[in-house]
């Protein structure tokens, strides 16, 4: 089975944001960034797939500038076998990256995409849904364990009262929540290797899409800030206090 | 033209989360109709047609929508999209997994989890955890929408809105549910309660996390966890607070051995008022807590729920 996994170039889960003053997005500048980690996630059960033998190959994807090669390179090291890059400097919106998808899909033809459920910079949630809709797929959204049958998949996802369980026919896209696995880190050795593994380079042009934004971005400001409040001395004076507030 | 709101609910109870989804509609396109889709689901129905300036309530009341899986959801929707400029979806886990599907269908973008209508075509946004704040301006012929409900008011009861009864649309055939593992709680909804007590890594096992239910017994408050937490086996995956768990903003926040991690502030900072005790007091949640104690939580704890009886909690 081949299995596809589209992995987006994010700022670094640890780095502290800042939005830039004149309001046009967040400061990106000299700023470390990383695979998002719920795509980590994605190639981290790609790779145990394979490990099993279940899956055969692991095809990895990026949209985005040409650093996103990077992104691509640490997939490769985790375990993937190949990348594909769709260079694209600007914003690329959830539904045109699951168009550009779609295309990669039939020409690749795998029985499994799985992906992170949100990227954590837009935080849209959206991308493997509309890959699914487009394809006239089913999906496995929020995963948080997948159990591989012949034609089928079962996917416990995590929702908000608690578990569900779906089970999707094959071909499906999966989405990962936190709690599938945890990533590994790429060894050395696998981190050379890893470089000469192949990478194709794309443009969006290749797969007949066109990536203008469709919504329009005003502006970019900061939330409203919450200042440090007083250390109470007590359990008594906390409890006076949160009286007071009218809270309890 | 008029607004679609898709109800959440378990088929019994309409959730709160609904209302609120209509006062973001309603400042979108009116008039705003309900679509409650599930099955047994009349009880439902009729709270929908309580929401003040709910017009019409659709029912699809059919075995095939019983648990909203979302490839049944899409085709029923866009059985009914024809007839609207705007489709939202609160925030929820059955919304995000459905109107992406729904929006790409309709080959338009969606607008996700919004906080503010701004004017009908103007919506703001959080992004990177709530760290910063997105304005979009979308002129588009539909727009697909998720409501992150902690932004709206509930516009309370009062209408009477006619139901009316809809056929189901074709299933895909491509999902189906198989069984489902909810957490039973006599605990109030942590997204609709007025105290929320979480406990982090601090509390350190499963066992110890009574501490942290008894106090909130004693306050009729819901229970939620840090990330850590949940990630350690504590408490289960819908305890979790957080950039990608649950968003709340009750009157109180309880913060228990949470040290603040960007990710978990984002779920909780827009509450009333924050409460935090840490045995650090370096712990990055006392930047943003209103009443900070430095204290071992063993202690603490106990204590609380001592002195809140002795209050009459």
């Amino acid at each position: 089975m081949k299995v596809l996994v589209p992995v987006k170039r994010v700022i670094d889960f640890n780095v502290k944001v800042r939005v830039k003053s004149d309001q046009t997005g967040v400061d990106l500048a000299n700023v470390k960034m990383s695979m998002n980690p719920f795509d980590e996630i994605a190639v981290e059960e790609a790779v145990r797939l394979k490990e099993k033998g279940t899956v055969s190959e692991i095809v990895v994807v990026s949209i985005g500038p040409q650093q996103a090669s990077e992104t691509l390179r640490t997939a490769l090291a985790m375990g993937a076998d190949r990348g594909i890059l769709v260079k694209s400097d600007g914003e690329v919106e959830p539904l045109a990256v699951a168009k550009i998808l779609k295309a990669i899909v039939e020409e690749e033809k795998p029985e499994l995409v799985i992906t992170g459920k949100q990227a954590i910079d837009d935080d849209s949630n959206q991308t493997g849904q509309m890959l699914a809709a487009l394809l006239g797929w089913g999906q496995g959204t929020f995963a948080h364990k997948l159990e591989l049958d012949s034609g089928s998949a079962k996917i416990e996802r995590e929702v908000d009262g608690g578990l569900q369980t779906v089970e999707v026919k094959l071909p499906a896209v999966m989405t990962t929540d936190l709690r599938l696995n945890e990533p590994r880190y790429a060894s050395l050795p696998n981190i050379m290797k890893a470089k000469k593994k192949p990478i194709a380079e794309k443009t969006p042009a290749d797969y007949g899409v066109d990536v203008t934004p469709r919504l329009k971005i005003l502006k970019v400001t900061e939330p409203a800030k919450r200042s440090a409040g007083i250390k109470v001395k007590s359990v008594a004076e906390l409890v006076d206090k949160l009286t007071e507030a009218g809270v309890i | 033209m008029a607004s679609l709101v898709l109800a959440e609910h378990d088929n019994k109870k309409l959730s709160d989360a609904t209302a609120k989804t209509v006062a973001a509609a309603s400042a979108i396109s009116t008039p705003v109709h309900v679509l409650v889709a599930g099955q047994n689901c009349g009880a439902v129905a009729d709270a929908a047609a309580k929401i003040k300036s709910v017009e019409k309530v659709l029912v699809a009341d059919d075995a095939l929508y019983a648990h909203m899986v979302a490839e049944t959801m899409e085709t029923l929707i866009l059985s009914l999209a024809d007839k609207y400029d705007a489709i939202l979806a609160p925030a929820t886990t059955n919304g995000k997994n459905i109107l992406p599907r729904v929006a790409a269908k309709l080959d338009v973008p969606q607008i996700s989890e919004i906080i503010k209508v701004v004017s009908p075509d103007i919506f703001e946004r959080p992004i990177y955890a709530g760290n910063a704040i997105q304005t979009v301006e979308a002129k588009l012929p539909k727009k697909i929408i998720t409501v992150r409900i902690t932004g709206f008011k509930s516009p309370g009861e009062g209408g009477s809105a006619q139901i009316e009864k809809i056929s189901p649309a074709a299933d895909p055939g491509t999902a189906k549910f198989v069984g489902e593992a909810l957490s039973r709680s006599e605990r109030p909804e942590l997204t609709a309660a007025k105290i929320v007590v979480s406990g982090g890594r601090g509390l350190g096992s499963a066992e110890n996390f009574k501490l942290i239910e008894k106090v909130a017994d004693r306050l009729h408050a819901a229970v939620g966890a840090s990330r850590a937490a949940v990630d350690a086996g504590y408490v289960p995956n819908d305890y979790q607070v957080g950039q990608t768990g649950k968003v709340v903003a009750p009157d109180l926040y309880l913060a228990v051995g949470i040290s603040g991690a960007i990710q978990h502030l984002a779920g909780m900072k827009d509450s009333k008022v924050i409460a935090a005790i840490n045995k650090d007091e370096e712990a990055p949640i006392f930047q943003v807590a209103d009443f900070g104690l430095v204290a071992d939580l063993f202690q603490a704890l106990p204590e609380l729920d001592q002195e809140l009886a002795k209050r009459g909690r």
